[in-house]
C-alpha cells in the first residue's frame, strides 16, 4: 500500500505512460467511450423513467375505473343484453367489502359518453363543454391543479348541492376576458347559473379529460340532469401496497353480485386499470435500465480489454527497458506493480473523463428535449451506478493488467538484455 | 571480492546440451581491472551473466564480497544486483524517455532513495563523467560516447562493489572507445573493482589483468602493465 502513495512510483508511471502519447490517448479513448456510453445510456434510461413518472404524477398509480355495460349472459331469470346502471350505493358496498380500496369516487359526466355536451353561456359568449359531477375525493385519485385563488369542489358544496363550478383553462379563455378574474363570476350551464370557484390547470395524463372540462358538485349534477342515484363510473384508488389487478377483479365480482350478473359475464362490467398500464411502462423503463447496464458494462469491458491489449504490446516493446530495470535491481514485484498501476491509472483516468463527458452529454440531451412533448426528464445516473462503474473499472483494470504484468515478469532479464 | 570455484554451466538445446563453461576457477581482488577475452562462443558472456546474477550456475560456487550467491529467486537476485553490481552494456540500454539524470537516478530509485537525494547523487555522478550540463537531455540527444558515459554514471550511482561491463566499447569508434576506457581507468584508480568483457586486444591492454577463455575454460590468466588510455585521448 505504501507503494501506492509513493510519489516516486507515480513519477515512474507518468514517465512510462507519457512516453507514448498517441498510444496512451487512443487507449484511453477506448475506455472513455465505454464509460461514456454506459453513463449516457443509464442516464437516458433514468430520464425516460422520470419522464413517465412525471406524466403519471397526477394520477394515483394504483388506480382503476369501472363502469357498467350490458350483460352478455342470461342469469337468474334476467335475459341477455340487459343494460346495467351503477348506483351510488354500489360505492358504499364496494368500499365496505374490499378493504384494499383507499378511495372510491363516483363520477358522472354529460357530453362524453353519448349525450350532447352542456351549453354554457356567459354574457353573450357561449360554448359546449363536458360537465362532470364530482365529489371532492376525486382529487385524491387524479390530482386537479387549481390556479391560485380558486378551489375545487368541497364537502359543503356537496351537502348543499351548491351551484358552483370549476372551469377549465380553455373555458376561462373562451368565456372570460383576459384581464378578468373568473373566480366569483357566474356562468350559465344549461340555463342554470353557477358561480365559478376555481380554474383547473390541465395536465395530460391519459384518459378522456380535457382543458375545457367543467366540474360541478355531484349532488348538483344529480339535480340538474335528474340522474337520481345513478353513477357514470367509479374511480377507485387502492392502497399503495395492494395488488391493483386483484382489486380490479374483486370490484367487478362485487358489482356483478349486486347487479345479478353471471359471474362469468365478461362484458357486463367494464374497467380500465391504470396500475396495470403503469406497471407495464415501469417494466419497460426497468428493462431499458437493465439493458443500458448490460450494454454499458460490456462496452467498458471491451475498452478495458483494449487497455490490456495495448499494455501487452507495450510490454513487448519495452522488453529491453524492463530488462534494464531488472538488472538495475527492480524486483519482479516492482515490475508487476508498475504495469498493473499503469493499467489501473489509465482505466481510472479514462473512466473519470468518461463520466464527466457523459454528464455533459446528458445535460445537453436534457436541454434539447426540454419543452418537447417527450417523456424525458432530469436524466441522472445514480451515484451507486457511477461508483460501481469505477469499482468495476479498477477491478477489471487490475485483472487485465495482470496479464501484461505477468508477461513482463516472466521475461528473464538476461533474455531481455541479449544483444540482437 | 569475487571467488569462483569449479563453475560449470550448460544450456539445453533440444535433446543436446551445450556445455558452455567447463570448470572455471577464478578470483578477483578488490580494486582490480580485469579484461575477460575470448572469441565468440568461448563462454565469456555466460561467465559475465553468472557473475551479474542474470543467470544461474549449474555446479560450483560463487561468492561475492563474502556472500555466497546461491539459490537465488528473482527478488533476491534483484536486490543483490542492486546492492552489489553495476552494469554497463554494449548498447548502453538507457531508458529512452528518461533524461540522462533520471537514467542515472534509476538504480537509486530501486534502492528506495528519496527523490531529492537521488537527483543530487545523479548530478554528482554525471559531473564525474563530465556530462553535468547534459543532465536534462534525452539519450537520443546524446552521442554514443556520451550515452556510454551516462550508462557508466548510472552503474556507479548505486555504489556497487563490482562494475561489470559487457563490451562497453563494442558500439563505439576507437577515439570514443579510448575516452570511455580513460573514464573506466579513472574509476578503477579510485579503488573500484571492474570486470570488462571484450574481444578487442587494445581495450584489454588497458586493463591490469587479462583472462583468456577458450571453449569454456580459462587458458590464460596474466597480470599486465596497464596502457593508459589518456595518452590516446
Amino acid at each position: 500500500m505504501r507503494f501506492l502513495f509513493d510519489g516516486n512510483t507515480w513519477q515512474e508511471i507518468f514517465g512510462s505512460i507519457g512516453k507514448n502519447r498517441t498510444r496512451t490517448i487512443i487507449t484511453v479513448i477506448g475506455v472513455l467511450w465505454g464509460i461514456l456510453i454506459y453513463i449516457v445510456l443509464s442516464g437516458a434510461a433514468k430520464g425516460l423513467d422520470n419522464g413517465f413518472e412525471k406524466q403519471f404524477q397526477n394520477v394515483a398509480m394504483n388506480s382503476m375505473f369501472t363502469w357498467a355495460q350490458s350483460t352478455s349472459m342470461p342469469y337468474k331469470g334476467f335475459k341477455t343484453g340487459r343494460q346495467l346502471q351503477l348506483k351510488l350505493s354500489d360505492g358504499v358496498l364496494l368500499k365496505n367489502r374490499i378493504p384494499e380500496i383507499q378511495y372510491i369516487a363516483p363520477r358522472n359526466v354529460k357530453g362524453i359518453f353519448g349525450g350532447s355536451p352542456a351549453q354554457i353561456i356567459r354574457s353573450g359568449k357561449s360554448g359546449n363543454y363536458a360537465v362532470y359531477g364530482d365529489y371532492p375525493i376525486s382529487t385524491k385519485i387524479a390530482t386537479k391543479k387549481i390556479y391560485d385563488g380558486g378551489r375545487f369542489i368541497n364537502d359543503e358544496d356537496i351537502d348543499g348541492a351548491r351551484k358552483v363550478c370549476v372551469i377549465g383553462e380553455r373555458t376561462q379563455k373562451e368565456l372570460f376576458e383576459n384581464d378578468e378574474n373568473p373566480i366569483g363570476g357566474y356562468i350559465r350551464i344549461d340555463n342554470v347559473f353557477f358561480q365559478v370557484v376555481g380554474v383547473h390547470k390541465f395536465t395530460p395524463g391519459g384518459g378522456f379529460e380535457s382543458d375545457s372540462d367543467i366540474y360541478i358538485p355531484f349532488t348538483t349534477f344529480k339535480k340538474l340532469y335528474n340522474t337520481g342515484e345513478n353513477v357514470g363510473w367509479f374511480a377507485i384508488a387502492a392502497y399503495d401496497d395492494a395488488d391493483v389487478i386483484k382489486v380490479e377483479e374483486n370490484v367487478k365480482a362485487v358489482l356483478k353480485n349486486i347487479h345479478n350478473v353471471n359471474p362469468k359475464d365478461e362484458r357486463a362490467i367494464g374497467s380500465f386499470n391504470l396500475g396495470e398500464i403503469f406497471n407495464r411502462i415501469v417494466g419497460f423503463a426497468k428493462g431499458l435500465t437493465f439493458m443500458s447496464l448490460v450494454v454499458g458494462i460490456a462496452t467498458i469491458l471491451a475498452g478495458v480489454i483494449g487497455i490490456g491489449n495495448i499494455l501487452l504490446i507495450s510490454v513487448k516493446e519495452r522488453t529491453k527497458e524492463l530488462g534494464v530495470r531488472r538488472a538495475l535491481g527492480a524486483t519482479p514485484r516492482e515490475v508487476r506493480s508498475l504495469i498493473i498501476l499503469e493499467s489501473v491509472f489509465l482505466t481510472m483516468l479514462a473512466g473519470i473523463m468518461g463520466i464527466i463527458l457523459g454528464a455533459g452529454v446528458l445535460s445537453l440531451i436534457n436541454k434539447l428535449t426540454q419543452g418537447m412533448d417527450f417523456p424525458y426528464a432530469n436524466p441522472t445516473v445514480p451515484i451507486p451506478y457511477v461508483l460501481g462503474a469505477l469499482v468495476i473499472m479498477v477491478v477489471l483494470g487490475t485483472l487485465i493488467g495482470l496479464i501484461p504484468a505477468q508477461r513482463a515478469v516472466s521475461i528473464k532479464p538476461i533474455d531481455a538484455l541479449r544483444e540482437e | 571480492m569475487i571467488e569462483i570455484k569449479d563453475l560449470h554451466k550448460s544450456y539445453k538445446m533440444g535433446s543436446n546440451s551445450l556445455h558452455v563453461l567447463k570448470g572455471i576457477n577464478f578470483s578477483v581482488e578488490e580494486g582490480e581491472l580485469v579484461a575477460i577475452m575470448g572469441s565468440s562462443g568461448s563462454g565469456k558472456s555466460t561467465l559475465l551473466n553468472i557473475l551479474g546474477m542474470l543467470d544461474v550456475l549449474d555446479e560450483g560456487s560463487y561468492t561475492l564480497d563474502g556472500v555466497p550467491i546461491k539459490d537465488l529467486n528473482e527478488t533476491k537476485a534483484a536486490q543483490y544486483r542492486n546492492k552489489f553490481l553495476g552494469f554497463v552494456f554494449q548498447s548502453f540500454n538507457l531508458i529512452n524517455y528518461k533524461s540522462a539524470m533520471e537514467n542515472v537516478a534509476l538504480p537509486l530509485y530501486y534502492q528506495k532513495v528519496g527523490r531529492k537525494e537521488r537527483q543530487e547523487k545523479a548530478l554528482k555522478y554525471l559531473e564525474q563523467v563530465g556530462l553535468r550540463e547534459w543532465a536534462d537531455h534525452l539519450p537520443s540527444e546524446l552521442s554514443g560516447g556520451q550515452k556510454q558515459r551516462v550508462a557508466i554514471a548510472r552503474a556507479m550511482a548505486a555504489e556497487p562493489k563490482v562494475l561489470l561491463a559487457d563490451e562497453p566499447t563494442g558500439a563505439l569508434d576507437s577515439t570514443t572507445s579510448y575516452e570511455v576506457m580513460d573514464l573506466i581507468q579513472k574509476i578503477n584508480d579510485a579503488g573500484n573493482t571492474i570486470l570488462i568483457v571484450t574481444h578487442e586486444p587494445d581495450i584489454a591492454d588497458m586493463c591490469k589483468r587479462i583472462v583468456h577463455l577458450k571453449d569454456g575454460v580459462i587458458v590464460e590468466d596474466k597480470k599486465i602493465t596497464q596502457v593508459r588510455a589518456s595518452q590516446y585521448v
